[in-house]
């Protein structure tokens, strides 16, 4: 891992995975854009300063660390993330929801794309999979680290808590946590959904540390994890809450419920990219 | 002719406990995951061994199935242990996407399953776990017929590879299978030869088929017993060439009439070699409080039943 981050690379990184994502949901016309534009920045900082990964890819990933997606529906900026990484051609992001593509709507393990180690879109399981290959590190005496990220819509489900339990009764600190807390899910803001109250709180009395930071700063980003990962071993597991806007980057999507499952139409797509330099250069 | 007798009854659960005992020994990759059901399910002397590869996860049976799942990255073949009920359709979905779709190598053995349970009652009584789990594309379904069994199906499972969903039970039950009979998973196991009909049977109601079939032989009919141990792969082959003989089949399972072992035999005689077959199983309902052997009896599943079928199947013929 590098010590200084290149903030100047990693922002166009985040504008050209922005455009990716943008042109992939466009291409088939399905797909979550506003998760995905939210968490572009967190999983730049992630794949490209934190992350000690081999885009070879090996299923085990020992003396790696190991990222798992549980809110799998925002599989375009992991896609776009894993193929600017160099895992497979970033050519293959043009397949993606088409047939007999290996980028599925949700991230899968059957089609052997390289860089998912577990199916995700049904929510509430990405946690619990993290904990296990968490434990796992640790009888195997691999000191890397386990990450994965959630949702907030998703801390409804069940399973997230029954996890969230078990993490911090079994010690579980080679994991980080983050939740996507952009206060929106498919049927509105969660506050009117169902509202998750004093999330810090609750993570808390479940005995996790529990951080927060901007997740649209790559700055912050870059600090909120460096300080994550200055918690981890110290016998609880480490939870980020993440603050994001859905849609960022896209100023006709930006904080609205509306863009969590919807493509932009040619119209649309045009006016997103004008906002979006092409920096690296288009797949 | 074959004959099968017992001097001693254990549960099959027993053989699960005695067999991951032995797997802890032979692999370290093996690990066990329990949800608050550690007696129950026999994993004490493997928890008292391997301490480090013990997991109580406590009465949370979703976030099992997916800690499970994750184990398996990085090397770990888990086995997790909780009633049938808790095992299957509690946890249908972090199954289904987590393990199965998944492809993880991870080994759901589960007791308690069907009417055998006995006086819990229908909470726990699951009879539609062999159909759920052997809808699921890449599950291997192991039902065993005893606790000599369930050991060398435990045994086997350590070395198979993908997912797979091991159902044993809870009553104390006739050990009349050799220790070191041939277990080959997705093999069936001819027990009787015979030539009048085939009885296909699988878990504890392999005995009940015994049993049927030494007072069809006194009444000179001729059956065949195969225990059908794996559903899933189904061995069609096995089952082919017994019909080809018997010209008819009755299927015994400790299960709905519905997704178990008969519809897996149905599906092969009607799309291979239509003929006469007749169900031994739950018919649509949910169980009930009671002893074993009487429910057993209530619903239709003891070997007397098994002998009705026969005798309707083998009319059908004519």
């Amino acid at each position: 891992m590098p010590n200084q981050p290149d903030l100047v690379h990693l922002k166009k990184l985040a504008t050209q995975i922005r455009r990716d994502i943008v042109r992939m949901v466009h291409a088939c016309q399905s797909g979550h854009p506003g998760g995905s534009l939210g968490c572009t920045d967190f999983f730049v900082a992630l794949y490209f300063h934190f992350l000690k990964h081999d885009p070879k890819f090996n299923m085990n990933g020992v003396g790696e660390d190991l990222f798992f997606l549980s809110n799998g529906h925002i599989s375009p900026v992991w896609y776009a993330t894993l193929a600017r990484s160099g895992y497979f051609d970033t050519k293959e992001l043009a397949t993606f929801r088409q047939i007999n593509s290996r980028l599925q709507g949700h991230p899968a393990t059957h089609e052997h794309l390289p860089g998912v180690r577990i199916a995700s879109g049904s929510l509430g399981q990405g946690l619990s999979a993290a904990i296990g290959a968490a434990q796992v590190k640790k009888l195997n005496k691999d000191s890397q680290t386990v990450f994965v990220l959630m949702g907030d819509g998703e801390q409804q489900e069940g399973q997230i808590w029954e996890a969230s339990m078990y993490a911090a009764h079994n010690k579980i600190d080679n994991l980080i946590a983050t939740i996507d807390y952009n206060g929106q899910q498919i049927d509105g803001p969660v506050d009117k959904i169902l509202s998750l109250m004093d999330l810090k709180a609750k993570w808390e009395a479940f005995g996790w540390i529990v951080n927060e930071f901007d997740g649209n700063k790559i700055e912050e980003v870059i600090s909120g994890i460096e300080k994550a990962k200055s918690q981890t071993g110290k016998g609880k597991p480490v939870m980020n809450l993440m603050r994001t806007v859905m849609g960022f980057g896209v100023d006709y999507m930006m904080g609205s419920h509306k863009w969590h499952g919807v493509a932009p139409n040619d119209e649309e797509l045009k006016k997103a990219l004008a906002q979006l330099e092409e920096t690296i250069g288009d797949y | 002719m074959t004959k099968y007798t017992f001097t001693e009854k254990k549960d099959t659960r027993s053989g699960f406990g005695v067999g991951l005992h032995e797997l802890g020994k032979q692999n370290e990759n093996v690990v066990g995951l329990c949800a608050d059901l550690t007696g129950s399910l026999k994993m004490d002397a493997f928890k008292k061994d391997f301490p480090d590869r013990f997991f109580q996860v406590g009465i949370a049976e979703a976030n099992m199935m997916g800690l499970a799942a994750g184990m398996t990255i990085g090397g770990k073949i888990p086995f997790t242990g909780t009633f049938a009920n808790f095992s299957t359709g509690r946890v249908y979905d972090q199954i289904r996407q987590s393990i199965a779709y998944s492809g993880k190598n991870v080994k759901i053995c589960a007791s308690h399953a069907g009417v055998t349970l006995g006086e819990d009652g229908a909470t726990h009584q699951i009879l539609e776990d062999i159909g759920m789990m052997k809808m699921l594309p890449g599950m291997t379904v192991i039902v065993p017929c005893d606790y000599n069994q369930t050991r060398l199906a435990t045994l086997a499972l350590g070395k198979h590879v993908g997912p797979a969903y091991l159902r044993f039970g809870r009553p104390s039950w006739p050990i009349f299978t050799a220790p070191d009979r041939p277990f080959t998973i997705g093999k069936a196991d001819k027990m009787i030869e015979g030539k009048d009909v085939t009885i296909f049977a699988c878990g504890h109601l392999v005995w009940n088929a015994i049993e049927a079939e030494e007072k069809l032989a006194a009444q000179g009919i001729s059956a065949e017993v195969i225990n059908i141990h794996t559903i899933k792969p189904l061995d069609v082959e096995a089952i082919l060439e017994s019909v080809q003989k018997t010209k008819c089949a009755v299927t015994c399972e400790e299960h709905q009439i519905n997704g178990g072992l008969g519809d897996a035999v149905a599906q092969v005689l009607v799309r291979h070699s239509p003929m006469p077959l007749e169900m031994v199983a739950v018919n649509d309902s949910f169980g009930e409080s009671g002893t074993p052997t009487a429910l057993l009896k209530k619903y239709g599943l003891g070997p007397d039943n098994i002998i009705e079928a026969v005798k309707k199947v083998i009319q059908r013929k004519k």
